[in-house]
């Protein structure tokens, strides 16, 4: 951080060089959604806690740093990544380094030539007809700065697409990676998930940095499930301590669609998830499941919004937290039942544990129903680990660090074990191991 | 084995046990019994070492070692065990697990290799017979869903895989059918060796018909106002506890 200039300014300042970058690579379409973008990004004010959005999320700490917007091309080896391809269980991956795709590190086998899993640029420039009608179709960035950012920036992201009636069986993985090279990078994932009708796929999103430094994410991903389809969807954001994460994941559920996610936060030091669903027809089916572990002075803000414009759907939302040092959780949950929603159930349970005194979690319901024949219910709870439970452990001979562990890990159970791919589950049981039991 | 000299505890600034003073030798089984309020339960989770319960005067030797002082996990080593009167259920964490951390430590802290994972299996299958429990428990979450009679016996069956030298049952027969009653002390009575202790803390002398005392200990305002042998419980049953308040006015 030498000479520190307004955090807009510089990254509009670097507009132009960003597009020579592409070296007239981008599509006339993308090239005008983006100057729309930009205009929208300077027009767009930073929020501050003032704004009711952000109110207990201060990204003040982001906007001191210099970020880059121009990320330069990194190679880095297969070894370096092998730690998190979950001991190569997957025949299908993507992968980003510093937000940039690498052909050389991506796999895909045994995929016939309709089902794509590329990068986003690749389905751009092909002008790809569903791409046309899907991308920056969901996640509008006309009041959301940086939605507006993305998209005035984007280049590279995971393009996924499974034609009707395909059932991938395998996980996808889409793996972004960061590394030490590039100078306080402005790393901005566009990721455009598409299922065809009756199709089904599991997706891996997966952040992770291979040394502690100072980058700031930024990611928008929009998601099509079609009639009748089901996408599984498992995010798990590792970044490194001293980053910032900010992603955005918006949902459009089409008729008898069902959308499962666990989204998984222990990394950065300023994160931000909004998650976003609308059922767009009848039947649909949405389950939100996280699990966000905090210490030292990380912040972790869920956001979360489920839209039941149509009835007859079911969505169910269960976010849980385990806090420790001087950090910051917040969960604010909307859930929205339109007019004509009837025969709507929802469902949100916010659950908290709290290992410090110092740690602090907001969490806030907000369910706005306008239709009489619903079943809604949320619940919200912040508690620390029960003493009877620990002297009752304690009082079968199991040791204070070993009962706190079992506790944590059975607070945590229900999110990992909602996630139905062995190895992630095995790598999340390992993390609250490592990260709880500190006699082994 | 056990040893309460003159054991005075308070509860939320309150004395509850005034002055406890108790013997219990390897290869007996001691009732204590009392109305509620006695004290029963404090007693008995004072010595697992409940933490807010707060000793203010005396001492409790387990083998010549002052077993006030250990952590209550400690204690759980060095071979206590108490049979909670209210079980915690532990959602998300299976019986299974629970039980082979517990039996690892206890092993670990008496200089024992962990326990081989097939033998382990094998013997808490075993040791289910012996409580009746279904094999499907294992699995599942401890004590969660459970039924007031299948928390009692799981406490049983956690007492047989650990096996303790001393076993504290604290109203294990409260809120037991005469089937689930007759079970759970079956299995206690096949536990029991020359080398173990039992004390069983009971409000009623039913239990008695089935574990037999070898003393029988009457505890009255935080006092062990009677002891004799397990004719006392009949007597108790017959006359009500309203005589040994009675009586204690006398003397």
């Amino acid at each position: 951080m030498t000479e520190v200039t307004d955090f807009k300014e510089l990254i509009i300042s670097r507009f132009g060089e960003f597009v020579k970058s592409l070296n007239g690579s981008s599509p006339v379409l993308v090239n005008s959604i983006r100057n729309e973008a930009l205009e929208s990004f300077s027009r767009i004010k930073l929020p501050t806690t003032k704004d009711e959005e952000w109110r207990f999320t201060n990204i003040s700490p982001l906007l001191r740093y210099n970020f880059n917007p121009v990320v330069e091309k990194h190679e880095i080896t297969a070894k370096e990544i092998a730690h998190f391809q979950f001991k190569n269980s997957f025949k299908n991956q993507i992968v980003f380094v510093d937000g940039i795709y690498s052909d050389r590190l991506s796999l895909s086998n045994g995929l016939d030539k309709i089902i794509k899993i590329e990068n986003l640029s690749v389905a751009f420039n092909a002008n790809h007809e569903l791409f046309q009608k899907h991308y920056n179709k969901y996640a509008g960035f006309q009041d959301n700065v940086f939605s507006a950012l993305n998209t005035a920036y984007t280049k590279d992201g995971a393009f996924i697409y499974i034609p009707d009636n395909r059932y991938i069986e395998d996980p996808i993985l889409v793996l972004f990676i960061s590394t030490s090279s590039n100078n306080q990078p402005l790393i901005q994932p566009r990721n455009l998930f598409i299922a065809g009708t009756n199709s089904k796929a599991t997706i891996i999103e997966h952040y992770v940095s291979l040394e502690d430094n100072v980058y700031f994410t930024n990611a928008v991903t929009e998601i099509v499930v079609g009639d009748n389809a089901t996408i599984n969807h498992i995010k798990i954001q590792e970044e490194s301590r001293s980053s910032f994460h900010i992603s955005r994941t918006e949902i459009d559920q089409e008729r008898n669609s069902n959308y499962e996610s666990a989204s998984i936060s222990f990394g950065a030091e300023i994160s931000r998830e909004d998650i976003s669903s609308r059922f767009n027809g009848e039947g649909g089916e949405c389950t939100l499941n996280g699990l966000y572990l905090t210490d030292g002075t990380q912040l972790h803000d869920t956001h979360t919004m489920i839209d039941h414009a149509k009835p007859y759907c079911n969505s169910h939302e269960h976010f849980k937290g385990i806090l420790d040092g001087k950090s910051r959780g917040v969960f604010n949950g909307k859930v929205m039942v339109r007019p004509n929603a009837q025969k709507t159930n929802a469902f949100q349970e916010n659950n908290n544990i709290i290992l410090s005194n110092e740690a602090l979690v907001n969490t806030k319901p907000q369910l706005e129903i306008f239709a009489d024949d619903v079943k809604c219910s949320h619940g919200a709870t912040i508690g620390q680990l029960d003493d009877e439970s620990m002297f009752y452990l304690k009082s079968r001979g199991i040791g204070e660090e070993t009962a706190r562990t079992i506790l944590i890990h059975a607070f945590a159970s229900d999110v990992v074990k909602s996630i139905k791919v062995d190895s992630i589950k095995k790598y999340l049981e390992d993390i609250l191991d490592n990260r709880f039991n500190k006699e082994s | 084995m056990l040893e309460i000299k003159n054991l005075h505890v308070n509860v939320e600034g309150k004395e509850i046990l005034k002055g406890i003073n108790l013997t219990v030798n390897a290869g007996e089984v001691h009732a204590i019994m009392g109305p509620n309020g006695s004290g029963k339960s404090t007693l008995a989770q004072t010595l697992a070492g409940k933490q807010e319960y707060e000793v203010t005067k005396g001492e409790a030797l387990f083998e010549g070692k002052n077993l006030l002082e250990l952590s209550p996990e400690v204690r759980a080593r060095e071979g206590v065990f108490l049979a909670f009167q209210y079980p915690i259920e532990l959602p998300g964490v299976s019986n299974t697990n629970l039980l082979k951390t517990a039996l690892n430590e206890i092993r670990k802290y008496r200089g024992l290799e962990a326990i081989d994972t097939m033998e382990f299996l094998s013997m808490i299958k075993s040791k289910m017979k012996l409580v009746e429990l279904e094999q499907s428990l294992l699995s599942r979450a401890v004590n969660e869903g459970f039924s007031g009679g299948e928390k009692k016996r799981n406490e049983i069956f956690q007492m047989a895989v650990l096996e303790p030298k001393l076993a504290i049952l604290d109203e294990t027969d409260s809120g037991l059918d005469i089937d689930a009653l007759r079970i759970v002390a079956n299995g206690v009575n096949k536990l029991k060796t020359k080398d173990n202790a039992t004390i069983v803390v009971t409000h009623y002398q039913r239990l008695l018909d089935y574990i037999i005392p070898d003393f029988v200990h009457v505890l009255y305002k935080g006092k062990i106002v009677m002891s004799g042998g397990k004719e006392l419980a009949l007597e108790l049953e017959e006359k009500g506890y309203d005589w040994v308040k009675e009586d204690k006015v006398l003397l």
